[in-house]
């Protein structure tokens, strides 16, 4: 593992915190930690309590780290702890396992324009309503307005911003945000008790351990909790109080309330580097955009790379009792694993015939892992503790001179042939990937979405694993329609290899072209595993185009596709008869 | 290949799942398990009604010793979820884990075609067909054991981070812990007071 650490300008072991570099910095931005409420300079804390406890420099700001342009806090710091050269340094380390907990981002919910949070200055998200009522906030806690700095005397939330909203493709609940309004209404009601305060919801979630007693409370503390979500919201341009209009579905009517201040109880968004991790560790992740778990209830903390795991909100949205809880799951389930010392590889790896490989080079070019070495002129080798397993090679071998073991070619053709022994005309042939598609099936199952029953499927490991020849077979057997299914483009199990499979079903409809048979009866679809009801759709829609297939046409590319003899075999046959 | 003393003789037992009514109750399990014994180098056919649950592991066990098997097929749920456990039984009867095989009844048939009996059970004969014509030309394999380097990597200082990286820690071992901001605490830091204790986040 490579981990880049960055530099921070300041060596926080002689910096001791003095803040003699702050006072002449020149530089003023918004602080990041106080939402952007207040300042900070370009050298600064993150926040009090930060942990390493210095200074740094953040050089995007600083005005450079030429002394000639600036250079004022090196002249200051008695320690001589700031370095302008300092740089990034990159950390080498053996890891034998790996706890992901990337957290989350919280939604933005300027695209959500009825509620008015870029146009008026009153309209403020929870999270900034943190940074007002904190007492190391940029108001030392006086909970006042951004337009006048006064103290309002009404407030209203409203909930579910950015959450249970498929309309801006947000359909999950965020969970946190229900208690985390009440916990603010219990908050102002203890610092201002002359204070009215609003809720407008949906549903109120306070489902966890003294959860519904903490929303007793805030009610009986006089907070108001209206059912319904405002449908527009207008400020007073002379007082820049708010008026939002609501349906109350409790009464059935639509009401007005005018109110100094509103808070958008924001929901939680995937990380924007879930992507990176994800390609990184070969991860995949579930509809909403977190990352998919190995089994939802038993192993809810593994991910499918086995040696690595899930903490906190990156796999799903959960408070911080929850998150700790999953931390203290993940650190067991890792140092079970780093306990053990050890580590057992499923047996599906491939293997080399040296004799009967022509040194040719070719799997060593498609494999993901670089665990296939090949040298000009020599037969290839696999490490086989490098090797994970997908088949890539076997699939793209010419010379039959690769076993993938468990996955074989015979075993393979033997499954083909097998499904497709009686009535071939009846069923659409699917090749699925264990990770994604074939998974997809049994979230499809799990999720009881019907599909016609018309559909085989064949699992391997990778979609690169299936070869030219298994899907011409498929054909030659009478298949009207083959389908290769596997993860989606970027997020293959195994790094890269379905641009093998991508590669393979090109050439495949050129060749069935050729052949006079039409490229529409071999379908690619990717499809992952939480994609249940897509896999559905998919078979729908096969299914819907197996009917259009006529049984001349079937027949016409089981003659088509016929193998043609090969050479080997001729020259075999030729010795055979010479001798 | 790693020599396979069963190689030449080969001798499959299916065992057809029930699994309660959640196979049963839309696919002919009966006509399965018929339609099974037709298929080549089949010794024996077993119904059960949860073949995951002892009763039905056992039956797997005395069958392997009773008619000499040398490949099993269950036909019940998908592989990802009981292929390890099967794996186990078929080990614990003598039998090297990979002569294992799974036709995917569940998931993949019946859950998905409820009140379609006659083309579930179709679908059903044909995963038992594949799943036999594999299972007959499975090897026994031998696993790779690797040595793991005792090191955690934690990804994120926010509180899921920090938790795992010090329980990691106090059981002895080692971790690096990586954040990308300049302090860790995550978002939870920028908090006032957290529910439902209502004290501060740091």
């Amino acid at each position: 593992m490579k981990i880049r650490k960055k530099a921070r300008y300041v060596d926080p072991d002689l910096c001791n915190a003095c803040e003699e570099c702050v006072k002449v910095c020149p530089v003023v931005k918004p602080d990041e930690y106080q939402m952007g409420l207040s300042s900070r300079k370009a050298i600064y804390i993150p926040f009090p309590q930060a942990v390493p406890c210095s200074y740094i420099l953040n050089m995007d700001d600083c005005l450079g780290n030429n002394p000639i342009a600036c250079g004022k806090c090196a002249e200051v710091c008695d320690k001589q702890a700031i370095n302008y050269d300092d740089e990034d340094e990159i950390i080498t380390r053996e890891i034998g396992s790996i706890i992901v907990a990337i957290g989350l981002d919280v939604y933005d919910p300027t695209e959500m324009d009825e509620y008015g949070y870029t146009r008026f200055e009153n309209v403020i998200t929870s999270m900034e309503f943190e940074r007002l009522i904190c007492a190391g906030g940029p108001t030392a806690g006086h909970f006042v307005r951004p337009s006048d700095q006064q103290r309002p005397k009404r407030i209203g939330f409203i909930q579910c911003v950015g959450s249970r909203n498929p309309k801006i493709g947000r359909p999950y609940c965020s969970n946190i945000c229900c208690m985390n309004t009440i916990k603010d209404t219990l908050l102002l009601a203890d610092h201002y008790p002359d204070m009215e305060n609003v809720v407008f919801y949906q549903d109120i979630r306070s489902f966890g351990k003294s959860f519904e007693d903490m929303f007793q409370r805030s009610r009986e503390a006089g907070t108001r909790y209206i059912r319904g979500l405002p449908g527009d919201v207008r400020e007073d341009p002379n007082t820049r109080n708010l008026t939002v209009t609501v349906e109350n579905t409790t009464k059935g009517k639509l009401e007005h309330h005018e109110l100094d201040m509103l808070v958008l109880s924001v929901g939680v968004v995937p990380p924007k580097d879930l992507a990176k991790i994800s390609g990184m560790l070969t991860l995949s992740k579930t509809s909403d955009g977190f990352f998919m778990e190995s089994h939802p209830k038993l192993k809810p903390v593994d991910a499918p790379t086995r040696g690595v795991y899930f903490a906190g909100f990156c796999e799903s949205p959960k408070d911080i009792k929850d998150s700790v809880c999953q931390a203290g799951a993940a650190s067991s389930r890792s140092g079970a694993l780093l306990n053990a010392g050890q580590i057992q590889i499923e047996a599906i790896t491939s293997r080399i015939d040296e004799t009967a490989c022509k040194k040719c080079g070719l799997c060593a070019a498609v494999c993901p892992y670089g665990a296939i070495v090949w040298k000009k002129g020599e037969a290839a080798v696999v490490i086989e503790a490098a090797c994970a397993g997908c088949g890539a090679c076997g699939a793209t071998c010419l010379f039959g001179a690769i076993t993938m073991r468990h996955f074989t070619d015979d075993q393979l053709m033997a499954q083909v042939r097998a499904t497709l022994g009686e009535n071939p005309q009846d069923k659409v042939f699917c090749f699925a990937c264990n990770w994604c598609s074939y998974a997809g099936g049994d979230m499809a199952g799990i999720s009881r979405m019907k599909y016609p029953t018309t559909n085989r499927v064949v699992r391997t490991m990778c979609s690169a694993r299936v070869s030219e020849e298994m899907v011409l077979e498929a054909f030659r057997c009478g298949a009207p329609i083959v389908l290769v299914s596997g993860c989606h483009y970027a997020d293959c199990h195994y790094i890269n290899a379905n641009r093998q499979t991508v590669k393979r079903v090109q050439n495949l409809w050129n060749k069935l072209e050729k052949a006079g048979v039409r490229p529409e009866r071999l379908q690619l679809e990717w499809i992952s595993a939480a994609e249940g009801q897509k896999f559905a759709k998919v078979m729908y829609q096969l299914e819907e185009m197996r009917q259009a297939v006529t049984m001349e046409e079937i027949e016409h590319a089981r003659q088509a596709l016929k193998p043609k003899p090969k050479k080997a075999a001729k020259k075999k046959a030729e010795a055979a008869v010479a001798s | 290949m790693v020599a396979n003393p069963t190689n030449d003789k080969i001798r499959v037992g299916v065992f057809v799942c029930d699994c309660g009514l959640n196979i049963a109750g839309a696919v002919d399990c009966a006509a399965v398990a018929e339609y099974a014994e037709t298929l080549p180098d089949v010794m024996c056919v077993v119904r059960n009604k949860y073949t995951c649950a002892d009763p039905g592991q056992n039956e797997i066990k005395n069958a392997i010793h009773q008619h000499q098997l040398t490949r099993v097929v269950v036909a019940s749920c998908t592989p990802r979820q009981h292929e390890p456990t099967f794996r186990q039984c078929v080990r614990e009867a003598g039998l090297n884990p990979y002569l294992l095989e799974m036709a995917n009844l569940r998931e993949h048939c019946s859950w998905v075609h409820p009140g379609e009996w006659d083309g579930a059970t179709a679908k059903a004969k044909d995963l038992v067909a594949s799943a036999v014509a594999r299972a007959r030309l499975l090897q026994p394999q031998e696993e790779l054991t690797v040595p793991v380097t005792k090191r955690a990597l934690v990804i994120g200082g926010g509180v899921a981070g920090i938790e795992a990286a010090i329980e990691l820690g106090d059981a002895g071992h080692q971790v690096v812990l990586v954040e990308k901001q300049p302090s860790i605490g995550g978002i939870m830091a920028q908090l006032d007071k957290t529910f439902p204790t209502m004290d501060c986040s740091i």
